[in-house]
């Protein structure tokens, strides 16, 4: 399947000097979500807003549904729904007429039961008479939300959605984001939070100073780096490895009382029958069995680094 | 063409002119009735008339040509950098309108606004002074020209001011003077030779010459001047707000 968004070796270098990106290719498919992680000042910003049309690339080309942003402005935005990194309202302005407002400017004609039916899913429906500045912060974040989606994108950039959010509003998002994924919206999030990456993306792009590392399957990623550890508590403490369970990848901790044993899920066999077999023959008594998978967070730490 | 985005735009800058209603119309109404006593009733009452129209009445297109001007750069000036200051032009700028769409949008509403000023100070001067409309159509088709154009001028300001001093700059500095120094107070005839040829550099003498005209069927440059002298204007802030888009200038980064 042809892909929604594709970006083609673009390259951005500020007026003060800054190269924020590094001929950057990436490719969207259509339908999933898509999680751009990475650090502070990686460039993840840069990149929305070149693909929203807010910033001119230095070099490259960018297609949305196909539509060249430059030449074809009008088809390619007319898909995108955008929510900034920065909350930016009229500030005297009330919630629904700001809302009708990104309808219209988005070219659709009014429909009152539509903008009706996004306030209420964003709880701003009681809200919708009140100016913008009376609002809290996480209410604002909403109406940020609820004027991207007023004119039914097919693309939904959400740019640090997170950042500074209560719990609840964070829900509610997540919520508003799987009901958009169930209905095909393409939804592209940028985050430095592992977490979230981890719980709510199909697959996951790692950025860092204007380069994109990678970009998988979430899932696959997951299980590429699958190493999982198994911890293994002792009853008594032990001075070394007894020579016995040498030929396991083993690691005794400092005090003596736990044994680590790093092993691959997707070996054909894990060595663990055999690992208790030869713990239990050794003399050794078990107090308690533990095992941990490594996280986004492992992997994203470990592509960073290099 | 984005009719509903055009439209989005024209009712959210006029949704915030009635927000402000009372200052946008009260404040230039009050400094205008101001200047129709001091200078209309009680001055003017001591000048001779001037090529036949008394001096109450003479200055009235020349007073409602000031307002009219600075309302038209100020009202579109603010309407263009506020949302810049406050970051909401990433809406218009990501959103599918053309930059001609977005202008029609910003400046139609700064100058409905002017426009909207403009004839309620020429009914507030009936209260002081008696004028007469020789040319009512004319009027009408000079005060529109009039406050599109400036308000083109004053989108190109909003644009290019990166502070609010730089916004009241332009307004103050430059004008003012001109409008000052364009005949609304005075015929240019009635100066020296040699200011008569320098005041022809003033683009607002046409203005007023052309506006005042339209009252009293007299004029210190023809009316063809006038009319050429706005469509060269408009044309030159035309050409730069395209500019201003192609290039993303002070936009885009
Ligand atoms: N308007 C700008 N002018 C100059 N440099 C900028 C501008 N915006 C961002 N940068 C720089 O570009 C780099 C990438 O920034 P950004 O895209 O905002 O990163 P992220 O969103 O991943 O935090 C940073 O080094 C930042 O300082
Ligand atoms: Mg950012």
């Amino acid at each position: 399947m042809d892909p929604i968004i594709s970006v083609t070796a673009l390259d951005k270098t500020y007026r003060s000097g800054q190269r924020a990106l590094k001929g950057v290719s990436l490719e969207i498919r259509s339908g999933e979500i898509l999680a751009l992680l990475g650090p502070n000042g990686a460039g993840k910003t840069t990149l929305i807003s070149m693909i929203c049309g807010l910033t001119s690339p230095s070099s490259g080309q960018i297609t949305v549904g196909g539509y060249d942003i430059v030449t074809d402005y009008r088809a390619a935005r007319s898909l995108i729904g955008l929510v900034p990194q920065e909350v930016a309202l009229e500030p005297f302005e009330k919630v629904l007429n700001t809302v009708k407002f990104s309808r219209g400017l988005f070219g659709h004609p009014p429909d009152a039961a539509y903008v009706e039916q996004i306030l209420r899913q964003l709880s701003l429906w009681d809200k919708r008479n009140t100016p913008i500045k009376e609002l809290s912060g996480g209410m604002k974040r909403r109406v940020l939300i609820a004027k991207a989606l007023s004119h039914q994108p097919k693309i939904l950039f959400l740019d640090e959605p997170t950042a500074g959010v209560d719990v609840e509003l964070r829900k509610d998002m997540w919520d508003v984001v799987g009901k958009l994924k169930a209905s095909g919206v393409t939804i592209v999030l940028t985050t430095h939070y592992i977490e979230e990456a981890e719980a709510i993306a199909d697959r996951v792009g790692v950025i860092a100073d204007g380069d994109i590392l990678l970009v998988e399957d979430k899932d696959k990623l997951m299980a590429q780096m699958g190493i999982k550890e198994l911890y293994i508590e002792l009853q008594k403490p032990i001075k070394a490895i007894p020579p016995a369970l040498a030929s396991y990848d083993l690691w005794l901790a400092e005090d003596g009382g736990r044994l680590t044993y790093v092993y691959d899920t997707k070996a054909e066999r894990t060595g663990i029958t055999g690992l208790l077999t030869d713990l239990s023959a050794a003399g050794l008594a078990l107090r308690d069995l533990q095992t941990s998978q490594s996280s986004l967070e492992d992997i994203f730490v470990d592509l960073v680094k290099d | 063409m984005n009719i509903h985005a055009i439209k989005a735009i024209y009712f959210f800058e006029m949704a915030r002119t009635f927000r402000t209603l009372l200052q946008s119309i009260i404040s230039p109404v009050i400094s205008t009735a101001l200047y129709f006593i001091v200078f209309g009733s009680a001055i003017g009452s001591r000048m001779v008339a001037i090529e036949g129209v008394s001096y109450g009445a003479f200055i009235v297109p020349g007073l409602i040509m000031l307002t009219v001007l600075m309302q038209s750069v100020t009202n579109a000036s603010f309407g263009i950098y506020f949302p810049k200051f406050i970051g909401t032009i990433y809406e218009p700028l990501s959103a599918p309108v053309s930059y001609f769409e977005i202008v029609v949008g910003y400046v139609g509403a700064a100058a409905t606004k002017s426009f909207v000023i403009g004839l309620i100070i020429l009914a507030t001067s009936f209260l002081f002074v008696p004028v007469q409309i020789a040319h009512p159509f004319w009027m009408l088709g000079f005060l529109l020209l009039t406050c599109l154009s400036f308000s083109l001028l004053g989108f190109i300001i909003g644009i290019w001011a990166r502070n609010f001093e730089q916004l009241n700059l332009v307004p103050s500095l430059i004008i003012t003077p001109l409008v000052f120094l364009g005949g609304s107070f005075y015929s240019i005839s009635m100066l020296p030779p040699f200011w008569q040829t320098a005041t022809l550099f003033n683009p607002i003498v046409y203005l007023v010459s052309g506006f005042r005209w339209s009252f009293f069927d007299t004029a210190d440059v023809a009316v063809s001047y006038s009319l050429a002298a706005i469509f060269v204007f408009s044309v030159l802030c035309v050409s730069v707000i395209s500019w201003i888009f192609k290039t993303g200038y002070r936009l885009k980064n």
